[in-house]
C-alpha cells in the first residue's frame, strides 16, 4: 500500500499583477455600497451642474440685445469698441503720429455714489486705455488690425488681432515727455517703432496680419476699457492729443471721417461704451473714445457665462469618491480582510497598486458618465435661459470631461493612500476634504483670504487640480477680475492638474513604504 | 440616566484619539483664525471694511471638521469594533444610549469649543491692531465685554455644539464611520458652492438660509446685520433643526435596528 499525498489538481495560480488587479476589481463591484457611490457620484455631477441657471438678459430687450460677440481673425471672441478718425490707407505706406497728452475720466465711487443718476466721475486713466494709431483691414468689428499706442498705465504697446500684445518704451505719456508712433505696412506685414523724440526709432515688432485688403483704414484711434474692481464697475472714457500725423495722400475726395466702432454693441454690459468724438484744429486732433480692442472673456467686463460654472456638481461628486477611495482600504483594515489580501498576495506595493488602478479606472468612467453630457446640455439650457454663454470646440470639450473625470479620479487615489497611511476612513476622508473642497472653499466662496494667499493655496494644495475646469484664457492686457468665480485660475489647467498628481504620487509613495513596515 | 453618562464618558475618555482630536479641534481654528487675521490689512478707514469679529473666529470653518470626526467616531467606532452589542447589551434602552452619548460628546465639544473661541478671539486682539485695525481707524481691540462680540463667541461655541450633535445623528443614522463623515461633511461645505453659482440671487439667498452651514455661522456676523440673509439667532436656529433632525432620525432607526 503506498501512501500517496494528496496534491490538488488545480493549477497553481500565477502571482501576476493582472490578478491582483482582477481580484481588487471582484471585491469592488462586489459591494454594494460602492458601486451605488459612484452612480450617486455621477447622477450628482449632471444634477447639480444642469441645476437652476439664471436668466440673462439676450434678445429680451429688443433687437440690440441680441447675443452676439464679434469674432477676432483667430474665430475666438473679441470686444472691438473704439472711436477710429479714420483714412482710407491705398497699399504700402507709413503714418507717424505724436501723442502729447492722454487723460481721462473714471467712475467715482467714493462719494457712495451709484444712486439713479450713477456714479459720479472723476479724473483719471483705466492701466489699459489705449491711444494711438492703427491699421485696420475695414471699420467692421471683429477686423484685423495692428496699432501702436500709449497707454494709461503699461508704455507703449504693439497690439495686434485682438491677442497679440508686445511692450514698447516705459512710462506715461505727457507734453513734456511726448511719445512718437509709428506704423509701417509693406504687404501683409505691419512693422511698429516707437521714439521720445521723432528721430531715433526703436522697432517694437513686425507683425503679420494674413489677408489684409490692399486698401485698409488708418489713423489716430482712442478706447478705454471699464473700470474693474471686485466692489464696483462702470464705463470709463479717456482723451487723446495727436499731432505731427502723417500719412501717405489719402485718394482723391476722402477725408478724416469719425465712427464710434462698435458703439451700438448690446454686449457691452455696464455700459461700457460712452460717445466718442474727434476735433481736428490746425493739424492737431483731439480723439475721445470709449471701449476695448481686446479679447472678450466672462467676467464683469463683459457679458456671458463660461460653460464650466455647471461643474459645481463635481464637488458632490467628488466628496463621494474621496469617501469611497478611502473605504476602499480602510474597510479592508476595519474587517481585518488585508490579511487575507496580503497573505494570497504578498508584495505589498503591487497591491497598493492594483487598488489605485481599480479605484482610478472606476472613478474615471463615472466621472465620463457624470459630465460628458453636462456641456452640450448646460450650455444649450443657459442659452435657453437668455445667457451668452463662451462656445468652445469638440476638443476643448473632450478635454474638460476628461479633466473632470480625471479630476475624481487621481482625488479618489489620494483618498485611497490617504486611508492606507491613516488606516482610519474618518481622519483620511477629511484630510483630503479638506485639502480640496474645504481650501476651494476658503479660497473662493469664502473668500476671507486676501487674493495672494487664495492663489498660494489654488497652486500648492490638490485643490490646484480644479485648475483643470478652466477653458478661457487670462489676457494680461485685458483688465478684468481673473478669479475662479469668473472660471479663471492661478494655474495653467494641465500644470493644476500636475499638481494634484504629484499629491497623490507622493501619498502612494508614503502609504507603501508604510504598509510594508507596519504589520496589518 | 447617570450610569449611562459615566459608562460614556468612561469610554470616550480612554480612547487614544479622543484627546488629540480635541486638541486638534483647537489647534485648526486657533491657527486658521490667526493666519487669516495676520494676512489682512487695512490702511486707511476706507479700504477696510471687514467684520474683524467674524474674520477672528473664520478658524470655525476647518474646526468644525474635526468636530464633526470626535462625534461620528463616538457612534461608528462602537460599530466598527463591535462594541454597540456589549454597549446595547449592559443599556438595553437605546434612547438613553443616545442621550447620554450627545451629553458627554457636546460637553466635551463646548469645552474645546470655549478654548478655541478664546484662542482665536485673543489672537484676533492681539494680531487685528497691527495691521491697522485699530481704535483710530474704528475698530475697538475685540473684547467679550462687547456684548455683538460676546454673542458670536458664545454663538461660535454653541454652533460647534449642534455640529457635534449633527454629526452624532447622521453616524448613528448610518453607522458607518466613512459614509457619515462624507454625509456631514458634504452637507457642511455644499451648501456654499453650490450657492455661488445658483442662477439668482433669490436662489442663491433661499441656499443661504438653509445650509446648517451657511445658516448657523451667521451667529459671527456682528455688521451689516440688516442685510443678512438670515438674522444671527434664527441661523442657529436652523443648523439646531438639522440638527434634531439627524438625532431623530438616528435615534429611531437605533430604536428599529438590530445592532
Amino acid at each position: 500500500m503506498t501512501d500517496t499525498q494528496y496534491r490538488s489538481q488545480i493549477q497553481p495560480g500565477r502571482d501576476s499583477f493582472a490578478q491582483t488587479v482582477r481580484a481588487e476589481w471582484v471585491k469592488f463591484r462586489t459591494v454594494r455600497g460602492w458601486v451605488i457611490g459612484l452612480v450617486v457620484a455621477a447622477l450628482a455631477i449632471l444634477a447639480l451642474g444642469l441645476g437652476p441657471s439664471g436668466q440673462g438678459s439676450c434678445g429680451t430687450n429688443g433687437p440690440a440685445s441680441d447675443c452676439t460677440q464679434p469674432l477676432g481673425p483667430g474665430g475666438e471672441e473679441v470686444t472691438d469698441s473704439f472711436y477710429f478718425a479714420h483714412q482710407p490707407l491705398a497699399g504700402n505706406g507709413t503714418i507717424t503720429v505724436r501723442v502729447t497728452s492722454l487723460t481721462g475720466q473714471i467712475p467715482d465711487f467714493s462719494g457712495g455714489g451709484g444712486g439713479s443718476g450713477g456714479p459720479q466721475t472723476r479724473s483719471g486713466l483705466v492701466p489699459w486705455a489705449k491711444a494711438g494709431i492703427i491699421i485696420k483691414a475695414s471699420t467692421a468689428q471683429g477686423s484685423a488690425y495692428a496699432a501702436m499706442m500709449v497707454t494709461g498705465g503699461h508704455g507703449v504697446r504693439l497690439q495686434y488681432n485682438y491677442t497679440g500684445d508686445a511692450p514698447g518704451l516705459p512710462g506715461a505719456v505727457s507734453a513734456a515727455s511726448p511719445r512718437w508712433l509709428r506704423l509701417v505696412r509693406a504687404g501683409d506685414t505691419v512693422t511698429g517703432y516707437d521714439s521720445t523724440n521723432g528721430t531715433h526709432w526703436t522697432k517694437v515688432g513686425t507683425v503679420r496680419l494674413a489677408g489684409l485688403p490692399a486698401t485698409v483704414q488708418a489713423g489716430p484711434f482712442v478706447t478705454s476699457p471699464g473700470w474693474v474692481q471686485p466692489e464696483n464697475s462702470g464705463a470709463t472714457v479717456a482723451t487723446a492729443v495727436f499731432d505731427r500725423l502723417s500719412m501717405p495722400t489719402a485718394p482723391a475726395g476722402a477725408s478724416w471721417r469719425g465712427a464710434s466702432i462698435g458703439a451700438i454693441n448690446g454686449l457691452n454690459a455696464q455700459g461700457s461704451s460712452l460717445p466718442g468724438r474727434f476735433h481736428a484744429a490746425g493739424g492737431t486732433f483731439t480723439v475721445t473714445g470709449s471701449g476695448d480692442i481686446a479679447p472678450a472673456g466672462p467676467g464683469p467686463t463683459n457679458i456671458g457665462e463660461a460653460a464650466d460654472d455647471g461643474f459645481v456638481g463635481a464637488f458632490a461628486g467628488l466628496i463621494v469618491v474621496i469617501v469611497v477611495g478611502a473605504m476602499f482600504i480602510t474597510a479592508e483594515y476595519r474587517r481585518g480582510l488585508i490579511r487575507t489580501t496580503l497573505a494570497a498576495a504578498p508584495g505589498r506595493g503591487r497591491v497598493l497598486a492594483a487598488k489605485a488602478v481599480v479605484i482610478g479606472s472606476v472613478t474615471f468612467v463615472a466621472g465620463v458618465i457624470g459630465a460628458a453630457p453636462l456641456i452640450p446640455v448646460g450650455a444649450s439650457l443657459l442659452r435657453a435661459h437668455g445667457n451668452y454663454v463662451f462656445p468652445m470646440s469638440p476638443l476643448t470639450e473632450v478635454r474638460l470631461v476628461a479633466g473632470i473625470a480625471a479630476l475624481l479620479a487621481i482625488t479618489a487615489v489620494l483618498a485611497l493612500a490617504a486611508g492606507a497611511i491613516l488606516r482610519h476612513a474618518a481622519g483620511a476622508i477629511t484630510a483630503v476634504i479638506a485639502l480640496t473642497v474645504v481650501v476651494y472653499f476658503f479660497s473662493v466662496p469664502l473668500a476671507v483670504l486676501p487674493a495672494g494667499a487664495a492663489d498660494w493655496l489654488l497652486r500648492v494644495t490638490p485643490a490646484a487640480g480644479f485648475a483643470i475646469q478652466q477653458y478661457v484664457p487670462a489676457y494680461p492686457q485685458v483688465n478684468n477680475i481673473y478669479t475662479p468665480q469668473h472660471g479663471y485660475f492661478p494655474l495653467a489647467p494641465w500644470a493644476g492638474f500636475g499638481v494634484l498628481c504629484l499629491w497623490a504620487a507622493a501619498a502612494l509613495c508614503l502609504a507603501t513604504i508604510l504598509l510594508r513596515r507596519r504589520d496589518a | 440616566m447617570s450610569e449611562a453618562l459615566h459608562a460614556e464618558w468612561t469610554k470616550l475618555r480612554t480612547l487614544p484619539g479622543t484627546g488629540w482630536l480635541l486638541l486638534g479641534v483647537v489647534a485648526a481654528t486657533v491657527i486658521i483664525s490667526a493666519a487669516v487675521s495676520a494676512s489682512v490689512s487695512c490702511s486707511s478707514t476706507a479700504a477696510c471694511h471687514v467684520d474683524v469679529t467674524k474674520l477672528s473666529l473664520t478658524g470655525t470653518y476647518l474646526g468644525q471638521a474635526v468636530v464633526a470626526i470626535v462625534a461620528v467616531l463616538a457612534v461608528s467606532g462602537e460599530y466598527a469594533t463591535g462594541m454597540i452589542r456589549t454597549t446595547l447589551a449592559a443599556m438595553p434602552r437605546r434612547t438613553t444610549v443616545l442621550a447620554a452619548k450627545a451629553t458627554v460628546v457636546t460637553a466635551v465639544t463646548l469645552a474645546a469649543g470655549t478654548a478655541a473661541v478664546l484662542g482665536s478671539v485673543l489672537a484676533g486682539r492681539l494680531i487685528l491692531p497691527g495691521h491697522g485695525y485699530t481704535p483710530a481707524n474704528g475698530y475697538p481691540a475685540l473684547s467679550l465685554a462687547n456684548g455683538t462680540v460676546l454673542r458670536a463667541a458664545a454663538g461660535t461655541v454653541l454652533y460647534l455644539g449642534l455640529i457635534a450633535l449633527l454629526s452624532l445623528g447622521v453616524a448613528t443614522a448610518v453607522r458607518d464611520a466613512a459614509v457619515a463623515i462624507g454625509l456631514v461633511l458634504g452637507l457642511l461645505y455644499l451648501f456654499p458652492i453650490l450657492t455661488q453659482v445658483a442662477g439668482s440671487p433669490g436662489v442663491a439667498r433661499h441656499l443661504q438660509q438653509i445650509g446648517p452651514m451657511t445658516a448657523g455661522l451667521e451667529i459671527q456676523a456682528s455688521t451689516g446685520l440688516r442685510s443678512l440673509p438670515i438674522g444671527p439667532w434664527a441661523g442657529l436656529g436652523v443648523l439646531a433643526a438639522w440638527a434634531a433632525a439627524a438625532l431623530l432620525a438616528g435615534g429611531l432607526l437605533l430604536r428599529r435596528r438590530d445592532a
